[in-house]
């Protein structure tokens, strides 16, 4: 037995066998069921713009990785995540070099400028489209109808009544490529849930606060819920782990505090749809909701029994 | 039955009790030659009452308590001491012990057993308790005579014995509370004698269902009842949590709760010592894993050395790559395998390959999962920042000192991050910092 060479390590001694790239190769089969519907809806137009935005994403990551002398880490997968999910919230008629533009600053201003994976304030796929939004207004705003439908202004620019709850459920509306169908975004949502990825609080703090809004202010709560990026935002954005609060009733303040920012937007702002500064308002507030949300740490604030 | 509670947090390993639960303990003989150290509990090292070239019988004082808190060291076997030297210590350093040369006659000291122990009064009962050299045997080494006698004005009302056995591989408690139940229910009523506590709860896990029936059996008035697996349910802290719905103040001993929680192997060893005139000379070691042949739970003289327990376990069946004491979520890792057993063994794990690779870690993605596991509701990914940052007051602002280095949070964590190991170099240096007035 002297020649057994031991390794000497801290404990643990075991580790649960899930890994980062798991979690973002799960983020991308949750995306399947709202990437199907939009190529369903939208044709070669989602392929073309889901595809440039992914690459432009990796390829960016990829050359800052090289500038910045660290270990190429593409295949974790978290930059085809932002690309796949800025290609899903653009408008279907957006030039290709526009997409590719935004997916140049997601990663690059949005994450690569603030140190890289887990580092970043804002998430970087809505960075990514809040610059085409200021950039781009015509292009970033002109919303091609999807095919067999003849509507072009989207439901939330024409306010209720412009669609039919099936229609926004199912998604046979104008809009972003993949925020459109309802149907398709719960089913991502249901299966990131099942694999533990998406921690319950955050989209249903987003629904409570949109609900209680609209019935606040006397409109449709399940127009609010449906038309937009509402579901979107909530299922594949708002709980973006490195951008959202890490303690459990902070998850609880950030959902709430989206969906009445989003209403807030809705009702009384300038644009029709508030839930990409919603969700990015809410990331600067996070590291204030972490700190004001710490947990009581056992023991602490016990009385001894002297 | 009364309906038990949580504690924060924890983790769901996946078990590998299986290869050892349903085996019955076997008695392992005593090698020819033991390493009886003299650190086997928390506290100061053991004195040394014989010298190298003494006779000694099984069961003879060899070691004094060095203070308040340490506990004296028996021989294991009758024989002749051959040396009192440093040697290889389950800790990584050496440690001094008395090397045993075993005669194989097993001639016992005169025993001073006593038929109804119960019987005895609280001191006499205390008194031997610290003469057999008793700790606590789950596998932090409190020596068991100071934790039965709290401060001064401090009432006690529950008396909790630990068969909460969480790591994934230990079945040495559980085999102990199936096969002698009878021995841990009378170690109890002894202790509560001693501390006046008004009432005794057995905890167990709900996995071990035949353990649960054991001593349901034998119990009595005392409760036992069976908690939800899940680790670490065998934590002090975090059994008293559940059980009582108290927590332990932060900084405090469990006493301050009214409080004590003791292992069923040492209540095991009370009841020896009382009932049977035997000091804490033996205890069962689960020995397991993959790379070990034949897995099982032996019954092992103390000073036992390790590369022992692997041979009567069939050797290794293939090359092991680390070797763990105490449990693979918070125990230690071996180089040496002729480190002895010491009364804190509760096992030893060979671990292959592909389990012992520590993996790379990547970037922190905030998921925060070692936040919803930490039993001590801190924020994990927030003190390692602090720890690497060395921002020690920000650690010890945010809890430091309240991380009971379970691992759950290195368990989980899907970047692989080394949590753990800035948390405790952040506590080293805030406890150092303390201790130097600047």
């Amino acid at each position: 037995m002297d020649d057994l060479k031991l390794i000497v390590a801290p404990s643990p001694h075991i580790r649960d066998n899930d890994t980062t790239e798991k979690a973002m190769f799960t983020m991308l089969v949750a995306l399947l069921p709202v990437l199907a519907a939009s190529i369903y809806f939208f044709r070669m137009d989602a392929i073309r713009l889901v595809l440039l935005s992914g690459a432009g994403a990796v390829a960016t990551e990829a050359i800052f990785q090289r500038l910045r002398k660290q270990p190429i880490r593409v295949g974790d997968g978290s930059a085809l995540v932002t690309g796949v999910l800025l290609g899903l919230i653009v408008p279907a008629s957006l030039p290709s070099w526009m997409v590719i533009l935004g997916s140049v600053f997601a990663i690059s201003i949005g994450k690569q400028f603030f140190g890289g994976l887990g580092q970043n304030p804002f998430n970087p796929a809505l960075v990514g489209r809040a610059i085409l939004s200021v950039s781009f207004v015509a292009a970033m705003t002109s919303w091609t109808p999807p095919i067999d439908v003849f509507t072009s202004a989207t439901p939330l620019a024409l306010r209720e009544g412009a669609a039919s709850i099936p229609d926004l459920f199912f998604g046979s509306v104008a809009g972003s490529l993949g925020e459109t169908s309802a149907l398709a975004i719960l089913l991502g949502g249901i299966y990131l849930f099942y694999k533990g990825y998406l921690d319950y609080k955050i989209p249903l703090g987003i629904f409570v606060s949109v609900v209680a809004m609209a019935l606040f202010t006397g409109q449709s709560p399940l127009f609010h819920l449906l038309s937009g990026s509402v579901l979107f935002g909530a299922v594949f954005m708002a709980v973006d782990p490195v951008t959202s609060p890490i303690t459990k009733a902070g998850r609880w303040v950030f959902g709430l505090g989206i969906g009445l920012i989003i209403m807030l937007i809705r009702t009384w702002g300038s644009h029709p749809e508030g839930t990409m500064y919603a969700i990015l308002l809410m990331n600067a507030a996070t590291p204030l909701i972490n700190r004001w949300t710490r947990p009581r740490i056992y023991g602490q604030g016990v009385k001894t029994s002297e | 039955m009364r309906r038990v509670g949580s504690f924060f947090g924890g983790i769901y390993p996946k078990s590998a009790k299986a290869s050892t639960a349903g085996t019955p303990i076997q008695l392992l003989a005593a090698p020819d030659t033991l390493v009886v150290s003299l650190l086997q509990h928390s506290g100061v090292e053991a004195k040394p009452v014989v010298a190298k070239g003494d006779e000694v019988l099984k069961g003879q004082l060899i070691a004094e308590a060095g203070d308040a808190i340490s506990a004296p060291v028996h021989s294991p076997v009758s024989g002749k001491v051959v040396a009192i030297e440093p040697r290889a210590h389950q800790m990584g350093h050496s440690v001094t012990a008395i090397v045993i040369e075993n005669d194989g006659q097993d001639t016992w000291i005169e025993k001073k057993g006593h038929s109804d122990p119960v019987q005895l009064d609280a001191k006499t009962i205390l008194d031997r308790i610290r003469e057999s050299g008793i700790v606590g045997m789950g596998g932090a080494g409190f020596p068991t005579a100071p934790k039965l006698t709290p401060a001064q004005g401090i009432t006690l009302d529950y008396l909790i014995i630990n068969g909460c056995e969480c790591d994934p591989y230990a079945t040495s408690d559980e085999r102990l509370m199936i096969e002698y139940a009878s021995d841990i229910i009378l170690g109890a009523q002894l202790m509560a004698k001693v501390l006046g506590a008004r009432k005794i709860v057995i905890a167990v896990e709900e996995n071990t269902p035949e353990a649960f029936a054991a001593l349901k059996d034998k119990a009595g008035a005392i409760e036992v009842v069976a908690l939800p697996t899940k680790y670490p349910s065998g934590g002090e802290r975090q059994l008293i949590q559940a059980i009582t719905g108290r927590e332990v103040p932060s900084g405090s001993l469990p006493q301050q709760a009214g409080v004590i929680v003791i292992n069923v192997a040492t209540a095991r060893a009370v009841a020896l010592a009382l009932r049977d005139g035997e000091p804490s000379i033996s205890r069962v070691v689960t020995v397991a894993g993959k790379p070990i042949a034949q897995p099982q739970n032996f019954m092992v003289p103390i000073g036992t050395p390790l590369e022992h327990l692997v041979e009567a376990a069939g050797g290794f069946s293939q090359i092991p790559r680390k070797v763990v004491v105490g449990g693979v979520l918070m125990g230690g890792a071996q180089f040496d395998l002729q480190a002895p057993v010491i009364k804190t063994t509760t096992c030893m794990i060979a671990l292959g390959e592909a389990e012992s690779v520590t993996p790379d870690s990547s970037p922190c993605i905030k998921c925060a999962r070692c936040v919803d596991v930490c039993p001590a509701q801190l924020l994990p990914l927030k003190l390692e920042a602090f720890g690497m940052n060395e921002r020690f007051d920000d650690a010890r602002e945010y809890g430091a000192l309240d991380c009971i280095e379970c691992g759950a949070c290195v368990y989980i964590c899907p970047a692989k991050r080394p949590l753990l190991q800035y948390i405790r170099f952040a506590k080293m240096e805030i406890i150092a910092r303390e201790k130097t007035p600047s």
